[in-house]
């Protein structure tokens, strides 16, 4: 029987990632990771990439994993899980083992997007039984907010500093979670710790799916974004609301948008609270501001005509 | 019965890896590894063996992927050359740091830039300070004694570290030699079951597997390691002598070749040991008292017997298929000196590089450095301390 999703009977499990860990006070990733680990029953191994959690998580002989977990490097938590699970069908079919096992691999957008891209494609492409989740804070957090393809258009970072020549980063977000679905694998989706519920859903539909599988959820990081300690939450809600940050999934070629807010806020919304974007608000940075809008905007168009265009036809 | 056949050092070695029959596999092909494991994917798509692949995109997540899959807690293997080595460098210090006894077949290839495919020592020297065990082989025979005897050494409880297999390439592992085979009974008995030490996969024991370890205990860490290394010549020469016992092939950490009343040796690696043995021969014929020494496990590398073998010698040339660009000498004359350095008496000593990038070593060769050995003795003086020789001037 699996837990119902309520928080009074989510509350009362077992966790699997416990208190005691470093991450900064208002960190979204431990929330992430608590509530994908909450999401499922079964017994799961998780590979974690070099990172703020990875580093802040297994110090010496202190861990706040209470799974098995393994760091290997910076760029290849995907191929390391891939081995893990390799050796778990091996001494499966051998019936050394017979415990049904979930896979899961936790990595940030520096992990993800960039330095482990290879890696990530590579498992995906071969196929393996497992599940990466991308923690998505928009920028190397750990090294102290250095620009990754993850940056949003417009951010401050430590290596794309604002300055009189340089408005923030110019170029625009890789679209990673499209970049996955194109690896036709049977499930991707998009999700954020705000709509905790449609992400353990997705959790927990994924690991019903053979296969690989990926997830990119959006982990605000208040030393980065240079946001209020207690926004986490809320700011990952505004980037829902303002469809910077749509939720949604695709399903075997099917992509369904899992939450449609009533009122598409303002992207602004999302980026007053955040001190990377302060410069935007400047009146020689206008055309940016607007830019990004546009591009948020082109976006969310595009995945609702996706959303039509993929929809199975009903006879 | 042993089967006596004629067969490439690559198949030799994927013959060992079939006879093995590890629980998985992470393959990525490179010229001259490929052949490997192209024979041995093989065996796995015909029921040969109950391996599970891993057809990985890149060395990095072949290694990658072999740190994961040891961790789990199993029996695992790869095969690399050249870049493909450099490109797992980072991952080899990780798969020992954590203490995982993956085998990997190493044929020896130059390092670009210039792109070079053929036989020389310089990815396996870039390699040997990562806490890797390092077996070198000279030929067929060796490569796949070698490999079977690797997976012993890396799995005993007292060390569970990674093990390179080295063989040459092309020389070796493209031409065919006359070697034996075991019988497949006698591999699988001697190899033994992997024994599991904290598999990730025990669900009921939960483990973690690369912790952040910062300036309070990280050199404890290292000492350890080095600890652990040290034990490794005792395991290898008990696992010698086992397989001695089995197969009448004597094995030690390194090989002499008419070293003990020698007044001359030359200390080379792997195939051009067997040229280097044959001219030696010549030589004695002339009444040169001349003698080779050819190391075995390179890394740890046994300084203090090694030096024992070579402390009575009036001269020693160590010949390296690779340089040490900016450390004056090449990789094995700066060990086998520091060997020296220890003992009270000391021979002289010079260092040949030869043979990079596949150039072929011939008798000449040999005869060369045996001559120069001869003058020293006579004149009691090097005349050049290191020099390349084979090559155009």
């Amino acid at each position: 029987m699996s837990t119902p999703l309520s928080i009074k009977e989510l509350s009362k499990k077992e966790e699997r990632f416990t208190a005691g860990h470093r991450m900064c006070a208002g960190c979204g990733a431990p929330t992430v990771v608590k509530m994908v680990l909450m999401a499922t029953e079964y017994p799961v191994i998780a590979a974690n990439a070099t990172g703020c959690l990875e580093v802040s998580t297994c110090i010496q002989q202190f861990t706040s994993w209470n799974i098995p977990w393994i760091h290997n490097a910076f760029e290849n938590a995907a191929a390391t899980l891939s081995g893990v699970e390799t050796m778990y069908r091996s001494l499966k079919k051998q019936g050394k083992i017979d415990k049904e096992i979930k896979f899961i691999a936790f990595g940030g957008d520096g992990g993800t997007y960039d330095i482990g891209f290879q890696s990530l494609s590579g498992a995906m492409e071969r196929g393996h039984d497992m599940l990466y989740i991308c923690y998505d804070n928009g920028a190397y957090m750990n090294t102290g907010i250095q620009r990754s393809s993850a940056t949003p258009l417009g951010a401050d970072t430590t290596t794309c500093p604002v300055g009189s020549a340089n408005p923030g980063k110019v170029q625009e977000r890789k679209d990673l979670t499209r970049i996955m679905a194109a690896h036709g694998i049977p499930y991707v989706a998009q999700a954020s710790p705000s709509n905790w519920s449609d992400l353990m859903k997705k959790v927990k539909k994924a690991h019903e799916i053979k296969g690989p599988k990926f997830m990119n959820i959006i982990a605000p990081c208040n030393r980065g974004w240079r946001s209020k300690t207690d926004d986490a939450i809320t700011l990952s809600r505004i980037a829902v609301n303002t469809c910077y940050w749509p939720l949604f999934e695709i399903e075997d070629g099917v992509t369904r948008v899992t939450y449609k807010p009533k009122e598409k806020k303002p992207l602004v919304d999302f980026l007053k609270p955040q001190g990377r974007f302060k410069h935007l608000f400047a009146p020689e940075n206008e055309w940016l501001l607007n830019k990004a809008q546009e591009v948020v905007d082109k976006n969310w168009e595009r995945l609702l005509r996706e959303e039509e265009f993929t929809a199975p036809r009903s006879e | 019965m042993p089967k006596i056949v004629a067969v490439t050092g690559n198949e030799a070695v994927a013959e060992a890896l079939r006879q093995v029959d590890p629980d998985v596999c992470a393959a990525y092909p490179i010229t001259p590894q490929t052949d490997i494991m192209q024979r041995f994917s093989s065996f796995a798509s015909n029921c040969k063996v109950k391996t599970e692949m891993i057809l990985v995109e890149s060395e990095h997540s072949a290694m990658s992927a072999c740190v994961g899959a040891s961790a789990a807690g199993g029996r695992v293997i790869t095969a690399t050359s050249s870049q493909g080595l450099a490109l797992m460098w980072e991952i080899l210090w990780i798969a020992s740091g954590d203490r995982l006894p993956i085998v990997m077949p190493l044929v020896n290839r130059a390092l670009s830039a210039p792109i070079n495919i053929h036989g020389d020592h310089s990815d396996g020297m870039g390699a040997r300070d990562c806490g890797w065990i390092q077996l070198w082989s000279e030929n067929a025979q060796e490569s796949y004694d070698n490999t079977i005897q690797a997976f012993r050494i890396a799995e005993h409880m007292d060390i569970r570290l990674p093990a390179m297999v080295c063989l040459d390439g092309f020389i070796i592992s493209h031409s065919i030699n006359r070697m034996e085979y075991l019988e497949d009974e006698k591999v699988k008995n001697f190899v033994g079951d992997f024994k599991q030490l904290n598999p990730l996969l025990n669900i009921e024991k939960p483990v973690s597997y690369g912790p952040l370890i910062l300036t309070d205990y990280y050199m404890e860490y290292r000492k350890a390691h080095e600890h652990v290394m040290s034990k490794v010549p005792g395991v290898v020469m008990q696992v010698a002598d086992e397989f001695e016992k089995m197969t009448g092939r004597k094995y030690g950490l390194f090989e002499t070749y008419r070293l003990e009343d020698a007044e001359v040796g030359i200390v080379v690696l792997n195939s051009a040991a067997g040229t280097t043995k044959d001219v030696i021969d010549d030589f004695r014929a002339k009444g040169i008292k001349a003698g080779l020494l050819k190391p075995r496990l390179y890394r740890p590398f046994p300084y203090a017997q090694v030096g024992e073998a070579l402390k009575h010698l009036k001269a020693v040339c160590v010949l390296d298929r690779a340089d040490a660009f900016g450390g004056s000498f090449g990789p094995l004359f700066m060990d086998i000196a520091s060997s020296l350095y220890i003992q009270d008496k000391k021979p002289l000593m010079f260092n040949r590089i030869y043979g990079l990038g596949g150039r072929d070593y011939m008798p000449d060769q040999a005869e060369l450095v045996l001559n120069e050995l001869a003058e020293t003795v006579k004149t009691g003086k090097v005349k050049s301390v290191k020099e390349y020789i084979g090559v155009r001037e």
